[in-house]
C-alpha cells in the first residue's frame, strides 16, 4: 500500500475550510487514546480538558487572560509567515517589550499619572520592534538566517530579564525574592468587565486582529505581503522590495509580541519576574497556523489554544494526570493541522501493490520514488 | 589530570552532542530537507535514554533507547514532510514543540534520580600519553562514535556512488528523479539517520555531559547544532571544528563564571547563543560560500510526477 499525492488543478475551498476543525478532532481522537493509556476515562478526562473550563465565570476570563497573548503575537506572526519571514523568537520580543514597558514602573515607581499606561504600551512595542529588528536587519542586509538568529536572541531576552530582575531592578523591599516592585495602580492594564481578570489585552488583541485583517484584505501593503511571500521574482516585477518587506514583518509582528508582554506584565501579573511567559512565544505559532494565517481565524485559534493551557491545569486538579499534558496536546494540534493542509492542495490517493499499472513499477525499484 | 587537561577534556564533552546532532543533521540538509525539529528529536532521545538506563540499569541499553527515540520521532516528521509534503520549516518548529512536551510528560517520574553513567572506554597504550591521552583516548563511547560518524559521512558523502546520489538529490530534486534516483526513499532513509543522531546526542547529554533527567535539558544546542550546520558550509570537517569551538565557548564561560569575574553569570551564559548568531553572521557575509555549498533544493516541496 503506498499514499501518493496528486496536485488539484486549484486549492480546495471547502477544505481550506474544514482543515482545521478535522485536526481538532483528529487531536481529541489522540488525547482520548493518550488518556485510556495513562488508564483514565478518555470521556472525562477531556470533558474536564476542554468543556469543564468553559463553565465557569472566572475560568472564561482566565481564558481570555491567555488568549490575549497568544492572538496578538499570532497576529503579528501571520503577517511574517505569509511573507516567507520565519521569525520564531516571538517568545524573546515578548519579554523584551515587556522590559522596556517596565521602565516607567520600575524606574519611576512613584510617578501616578495617567500618561504612564500609554508611555507604557508605547515603549513596550518599541522594545519589541528594535529587539526584533536584529534579526531583521541581519537578514535584510547580511543574508543571515532569521529562523537561527531570532530564536537564539530568545535565550538571550530570557536571561537578560533573569539579571535586571536578581539584580539592579530586584524590589529594595520584597525579601531578595526575584522580583520587581509591584507596580502602583496607575500602571495596571484595567480589567474589562469590574471584579473580573481578564484585562484590556484582549481588546488590544481584537483590535490587532481586526486591523491587520483589513490591512491584508484591502490595503496595498496587505497585497505586497502577498505577493512577496509567495514569489520573490513576481514581488520584484511589482517593484516590492524583499529586505524592505522583511524589516516591515519583522517590527510589525515584535511591536505586537512586545505589547501582548507588557499586556501580560500589567495586567495579569503586576510585577517583572524572573520567567513572565509559560510559551506564548511559541505557542502563537501554533495559533497561527490553526487559524490558517488570517487574522480573524487567529481569534478563534487563540481561544482554543488558551483553552489548552486552562484544561492542563484543571485536568491535573480533577484526574491527576500531568499539566505537561497541554504542551502535548498543542504540539500535536500543530501537527494535525500541518498534515491537514495537504488535503487543500493535494488530493491523496492510498494505492495498492497489487494494481495492474503499479506493478510495472514495482518491478523496476530503481525507477520508483516512494 | 592537569587543569589544562581538565578544561580540554571538558571542552569535548560539551562538544560531543553538537557534533552528535549535526552531523545527522547535515546529512539531511544535503538531502535537500531541513529539519527544524533537531531540538525535539534531541530532548526525546535524553529521556528516553536516561529511562532506559534506569530501567534497565545499564547505560548502554540507554543509549540504543536514545538512538531508537530519535529515529521513531523523526519517522513523524518524515511522514509529514515527505509522504504529505507539509512545510519543513512548520513541522520541524512542531516536531521541537511536541518532543519538547512529551518529554516533560515521559520524564517527569525520573525528576531528581541519581543517573546511570556512560562508562569511560580506555584505549590501552593511548590513554596514558600526557596531555591529549585522556582528552582523546580516554573518553566513552559517544565520543568515540561521534569522530567515527563524522569521518564516515565524509566518506559517505564524497567517495560512494550512493553519496553522490543523495548529495545529487539535495542539489536538484527534479533532475535526480528523472534519472531514476529514488528521492523520498533517500530522504526518509536521511531524516532516518539525523534522527537517530540527534537521538545520541540527547542520550550523551542525560548519560554523560549532567547523567539525570532535567526538564528541556537540551536548552538549546539542538538549534546550535542546526546553526553549526550552516557554520560548516555543509562539510563535515568543518563541522568538527566548528563544534570544538563552540565546545570552548560554552566551558570558557562556564569558568569564568567560577572564577567569579565582574560580569553577571546571566551575561556569561548568553555567550554561547551570541557566540552562534555572530559566526552566522560571518558566514553568511560571503555570499559566494554560502551559495556554492548550500543543497539548492533544501526544504523545497516535492512531489513525483507520475
Amino acid at each position: 500500500m503506498r499514499i501518493e499525492l496528486e496536485k488539484r488543478p486549484e486549492r480546495s475551498k471547502l477544505f481550506s475550510i474544514l482543515s482545521p476543525f478535522i485536526a481538532l478532532g483528529l487531536t481529541l481522537i489522540a488525547g482520548a487514546i493518550l488518556f485510556l493509556s495513562l488508564g483514565k476515562n478518555p470521556v472525562e478526562a477531556l470533558f474536564f480538558f476542554f468543556i469543564d473550563p468553559l463553565l465557569y465565570g472566572w475560568s472564561l476570563h482566565e481564558l481570555a487572560v491567555k488568549a490575549a497573548p497568544l492572538i496578538l503575537i499570532a497576529v503579528g506572526l501571520s503577517v511574517c509567515f505569509r511573507s516567507n519571514n520565519w521569525n520564531i523568537g516571538a517568545e524573546g520580543q515578548f519579554v523584551m517589550g515587556a522590559v522596556a514597558g517596565s521602565v516607567i514602573p520600575v524606574v519611576f515607581h512613584e510617578w501616578q499619572s495617567l500618561l504612564v499606561l500609554p508611555l507604557m504600551m508605547i515603549s513596550a512595542m518599541l522594545g519589541g520592534a528594535a529587539y526584533a529588528a536584529i534579526p531583521a536587519l541581519l537578514k535584510a542586509r547580511l543574508n543571515t538566517n532569521e529562523i537561527l538568529s531570532s530564536l537564539m536572541l530568545v535565550y538571550v531576552a530570557q536571561l537578560f530579564l533573569d539579571w535586571l530582575v536578581r539584580g539592579p531592578w530586584r524590589n529594595p523591599e520584597g525579601f531578595n525574592f526575584p522580583e520587581t516592585r509591584n507596580f502602583n495602580a496607575s500602571a495596571i492594564l484595567p480589567e474589562i468587565v469590574d471584579g473580573g481578570r481578564a484585562h484590556f489585552g484582549l481588546v488590544f488583541a481584537i483590535i490587532a486582529a481586526l486591523l491587520t485583517w483589513f490591512m491584508m484584505r484591502h490595503t496595498l501593503k496587505g497585497f505586497e505581503i502577498a505577493v512577496l511571500g509567495q514569489s520573490q521574482r513576481a514581488g520584484r516585477f511589482a517593484g516590492f522590495s524583499a529586505a524592505r518587506m522583511v524589516i516591515f514583518a519583522f517590527l510589525f509582528s515584535g511591536a505586537l509580541a512586545g505589547l501582548a508582554g507588557i499586556s501580560e506584565v500589567s495586567g495579569a501579573i503586576g510585577q517583572l519576574r524572573p520567567v513572565i511567559s509559560p510559551g506564548y512565544g511559541f505557542t502563537a505559532i501554533i495559533v497561527a497556523f490553526l487559524g490558517r494565517l488570517n487574522p480573524l481565524g487567529i481569534v478563534a485559534a487563540g481561544l482554543v489554544l488558551a483553552l489548552t493551557y486552562l484544561g492542563g491545569e484543571a485536568a491535573q486538579i480533577s484526574i491527576g494526570v500531568s499539566d505537561k499534558v497541554a504542551r502535548l496536546f498543542q504540539g500535536a494540534l500543530l501537527f494535525f493541522v500541518l498534515a491537514c493542509d495537504t488535503l487543500i492542495h493535494y488530493r491523496i490517493r492510498i494505492r495498492r501493490p497489487a494494481a495492474a499499472g503499479s506493478a510495472i513499477a514495482d518491478a523496476r525499484p530503481q525507477a520508483e520514488t516512494n | 589530570m592537569g587543569l589544562f587537561e581538565a578544561i580540554l577534556f571538558s571542552v569535548m564533552t560539551a562538544a560531543t552532542p553538537l557534533v552528535l546532532a549535526a552531523i545527522g543533521e547535515l546529512v539531511v540538509e544535503r538531502s535537500g530537507v531541513l529539519n527544524l525539529g533537531v531540538e525535539g528529536m534531541m530532548i526525546m532521545g535524553a529521556v528516553v535514554a536516561f529511562a532506559g538506563a534506569q530501567l534497565s540499569g545499564s547505560a548502554f541499553v540507554g543509549v540504543l533507547c536514545g538512538l531508537l527515540a530519535g529515529a521513531a520521532f523523526s519517522l513523524l516528521f518524515g511522514f509529514l514532510t515527505l509522504t504529505l509534503v507539509a512545510n519543513q520549516v512548520a513541522t520541524g518548529l512542531a516536531l521541537t514543540i511536541l518532543g519538547l512536551g512529551l518529554s516533560g510528560m515521559i520524564g517527569e517520574r525520573f525528576i531528581g534520580l541519581p543517573g546511570v553513567r556512560l562508562p569511560v572506554l580506555n584505549v590501552p597504550g593511548l590513554s596514558d600519553v600526557p596531555i591529549v591521552g585522556r582528552v582523546l583516548f580516554g573518553q566513552d563511547l559517544l565520543f568515540y562514535l561521534s569522530i567515527a560518524l563524522v569521518v564516515g559521512v565524509a566518506w559517505f558523502l564524497f567517495r560512494t556512488r550512493a553519496g553522490l546520489k543523495l548529495r545529487a538529490i539535495g542539489d536538484n530534486h527534479g533532475s535526480a528523479h528523472a534519472l531514476g534516483v529514488p528521492v523520498i526513499r533517500t530522504r526518509y532513509l536521511a531524516v532516518l539517520f539525523g534522527g537517530a543522531c540527534a537521538g545520541l546526542a540527547g542520550a550523551h547529554l542525560s548519560l554523560v555531559y549532567t547523567p539525570q533527567w532535567v526538564e528541556n535539558m537540551s536548552a538549546g544546542r539542538g538549534w546550535i547544532a542546526l546553526a553549526l550546520v550552516v557554520f560548516a558550509s555543509w562539510r563535515p570537517w568543518r563541522l568538527l571544528a566548528g563544534a570544538y569551538l563552540f565546545g570552548a565557548v560554552s566551558i570558557g564561560q562556564l569558568h569564568a563564571q567560577a572564577l567569579g569575574i565582574g560580569i553577571p553569570s546571566q551575561f556569561m551564559s548568553m555567550l554561547p547563543y551570541l557566540a552562534t548568531i555572530l559566526v552566522l553572521v560571518l558566514i553568511s557575509m560571503d555570499r559566494r560560500l554560502t551559495l556554492i555549498n548550500r543543497p539548492a533544493s533544501l526544504a523545497q516541496p516535492f512531489v513525483p510526477e507520475r
